[in-house]
């Protein structure tokens, strides 16, 4: 089977779920296909990272809280008619989606662009432990910052507006998810056959040779970071909104390895990759988990298994083909 | 200022125990290429293992014998069916595996011993506080553990430098092929190094234990302060480990008490301890950040 086939069976299979959940009117089904949706939304963003640019951040987490936390602080601001500041400018809070997500592409994108310009200048184990490291200082930052929930997290008692939608009718948000999903995954593949996704993939392939041709290995992977980060921003902006509610968890450094997870059970570097790894993730959860509560016990053998034994994830068993590089 | 002094000792202590952690992870990468996120896993294998046993015969000293053989099993273990795999591998792979290993141990651990921290009791010959020249009180069990560690740190620089083990080491740093070529048994000592450091690891877990609460998840935190110290220290030395440990835990433990009071001077109270203290945590970062931006490959890192 072709990747291109096999995508388009994964979305599929993601919207069948979703409508399955509408007529046979279990919500809960729903709700758990939007999940993987957002959450294998955050993998796309992070796999363009790891699978396209060759840069392995373990700290994605921070962009995904950082996502969660614009939607978090605006929304109870504007729920609570308080003000976010009144100076210099007053500046109140909003609950439109449509206005949360610019400003957590933004806030994300520039946070990536911070911690990408300074991790960047090292490689390899460094290049992990860094981003790790820079997440972990979110983190501690978001919980002894009091302002906004500190340790407990911040609830958002209504879920956020979207202009002639209901958003907490499920199969409503399900659909402003999955339709971002869809728009950011026809994006990046128009990005990569673009001239600055084909310069991306030469220098995870060959990063002297692109030197030498004059090309900036540094820029070319910068840009690349800020574009990972800031999806994976946009995520965490519709995850908050979905369990409306947001915690300092979504910045720990446990969320930043399910989001490598999801990336590496899909599939490296495939396009729909991480919403199969999200979806695979979400049903190992529900089936293990309604099994035995030290579920992550097996989950965990079965990672290293999948890591010892079936390498490429579920794409690439199912392509039966490895990729370039 | 005695204040000060207390606190700079508690510094030297928190890194110390850095030292513990951080000397088993620089090790193993600098001889395997492997990065081990499992590393804070065997940090508490080896505070559980010293709980356990001192609760049981009401020795700590058992307790710390039991966690060094626990985690130096622990690691054996975990080389040999799993690690030893990841050698070959790229680090995305390592990486992901290692933290399959980390969801195993620590629901194993929760698994055998419930979700409720233990507790473990300083021993009797450490209780109470000792006073130091210039008249700082400062408790023994602490003082301890400065000096265990910096024991340890000076053991372990010997056995680098002056054994023949250490000589391998050394070697398996340079040149894996030739040494293997040469005869050396190189599997078994690639075991030798992972207990090692999983040994060392157990020790500073079953320190802190009279300290802190022993509970699952305690090693993360320990761990990514361990990759900060070798990021700032240079992955692969030593001697980098010891002094990104003891820089790391001053600037944290300093930057706590420091910081606050430095921000009362231009903010009001109840600011400054807020800014203060969200900063403080920070510090260490900013620190990592600062020696980056000079050293990318850490104040002791080889240039590759």
């Amino acid at each position: 089977m072709s990747e291109r086939v096999i995508s388009v069976a994964i979305l599929a299979a993601l919207i069948g779920a979703a409508f399955f959940g509408k007529l046979a009117d279990e919500p809960y089904i729903i709700t758990l296909a939007t999940k993987v949706a957002i959450l294998g939304l955050a993998g796309v963003g992070l796999n363009f990272a790891i699978g396209s640019g060759g840069m392995v951040s373990f700290g994605h987490a921070a962009y995904f809280g950082v996502g969660g936390y614009v939607t978090g602080i605006l929304a109870s601001t504007a729920l609570n008619y308080e003000v976010l500041t009144s100076w210099p400018i007053e500046i109140s809070g909003t609950t439109q989606m449509l206005i949360h997500w610019p400003i957590a592409i933004a806030l994300s994108a520039g946070l990536a662009l911070l911690i990408g310009a300074m991790s960047l200048r090292t490689s390899g184990v460094y290049f992990i432990m860094i981003t790790l490291a820079f997440a972990q200082m979110i983190y501690y930052f978001a919980i002894s910052w009091p302002s906004y929930g500190g340790e407990d997290g911040l609830p958002i008692y209504v879920r956020s507006d979207f202009p002639g939608l209901n958003t907490l009718d499920p199969i409503s948000f399900f659909g402003v998810a999955c339709g971002l999903l869809l728009a950011v995954l026809w994006g990046v593949a128009r990005l990569m056959r673009s001239p600055f996704g084909l310069a991306l993939e030469a220098v995870r392939q060959n990063p002297a040779r692109v030197t030498a041709m004059g090309l900036g290995q540094y820029r070319v992977q910068l840009t690349a970071f800020v574009i990972s980060g800031a999806i994976t921003g946009l995520a965490g902006a519709l995850y908050a909104d979905l369990n409306r509610f947001v915690s300092p968890s979504m910045l720990s450094w446990a969320t930043s390895g399910e989001i490598m997870i999801f990336v590496i059970l899909g599939g490296v570097g495939r396009l729909a990759g991480p919403v199969a790894g999200a979806a695979l993730f979400i049903i190992l959860e529900q089936i293990l988990g309604g099994w035995t509560e030290h579920w992550q016990f097996f989950l965990g053998v079965m990672l290293i298994v999948v890591v010892l034994y079936a390498r490429g994830g579920i794409v690439g068993t199912l392509a039966g083909r490895r990729r370039y590089g | 200022m005695i204040l000060l002094a207390e606190q700079i000792l508690n510094g030297l202590q928190l890194g110390v125990m850095l030292f513990l952690m951080a000397a088993g992870l620089t090790l193993v990468f600098g001889v395997m290429g492997l990065i081990n996120l499992a590393h804070g896993s065997l940090y508490m294998v080896g505070a559980f293992a010293c709980a356990a046993v001192a609760t049981a015969t009401g020795s700590f000293w058992l307790g710390l014998m039991a966690s060094l053989i626990a985690a130096a099993a622990a690691g054996a273990i975990i080389e040999i069916v799993v690690i030893r795999r990841l050698y070959d591998r790229d680090h995305l792979d390592q990486v992901l595996a290692t933290f399959a290993l980390i969801l195993v141990f620590s629901e194993g651990v929760r698994w055998a011993f419930g979700s409720f921290p233990l507790y473990l009791d300083v021993p009797d010959a450490l209780a109470g506080t000792v006073t130091l020249p210039g008249g700082i009180v400062y408790p023994m069990f602490r003082l301890f553990i400065i000096l265990v560690g910096g024991a340890l740190a000076i053991g372990l620089g010997l056995l680098i430098s002056h054994t023949r083990l250490g000589m391998r080491i050394r070697a398996g740093e340079n040149d894996r092929e030739m040494i293997a070529a040469l005869g050396v048994n190189i599997r078994t000592l690639y075991t030798i190094v992972f207990a090692l450091g999983a040994a060392l690891a157990g020790l500073a877990g079953a320190l802190v234990g009279p300290i802190q609460s022993v509970q699952v998840g305690m090693g993360e935190p320990v761990l990514i302060l361990a990759f900060v110290v070798i990021v700032i220290g240079g992955i692969g030395s030593i001697k980098g480990a010891f002094v990104g440990a003891l820089l790391v835990g001053l600037t944290d433990t300093l930057g706590r008490i420091l910081l606050p009071v430095a921000f009362g001077w231009f903010l009001d109270p109840s600011a400054a301890t807020t800014v203060g203290a969200s900063l403080a945590s920070m510090s260490i970062y900013l620190l990592m950040a600062g020696v980056l931006l000079f050293r990318p490959r850490g104040l002791f890192g080889g240039a590759t």
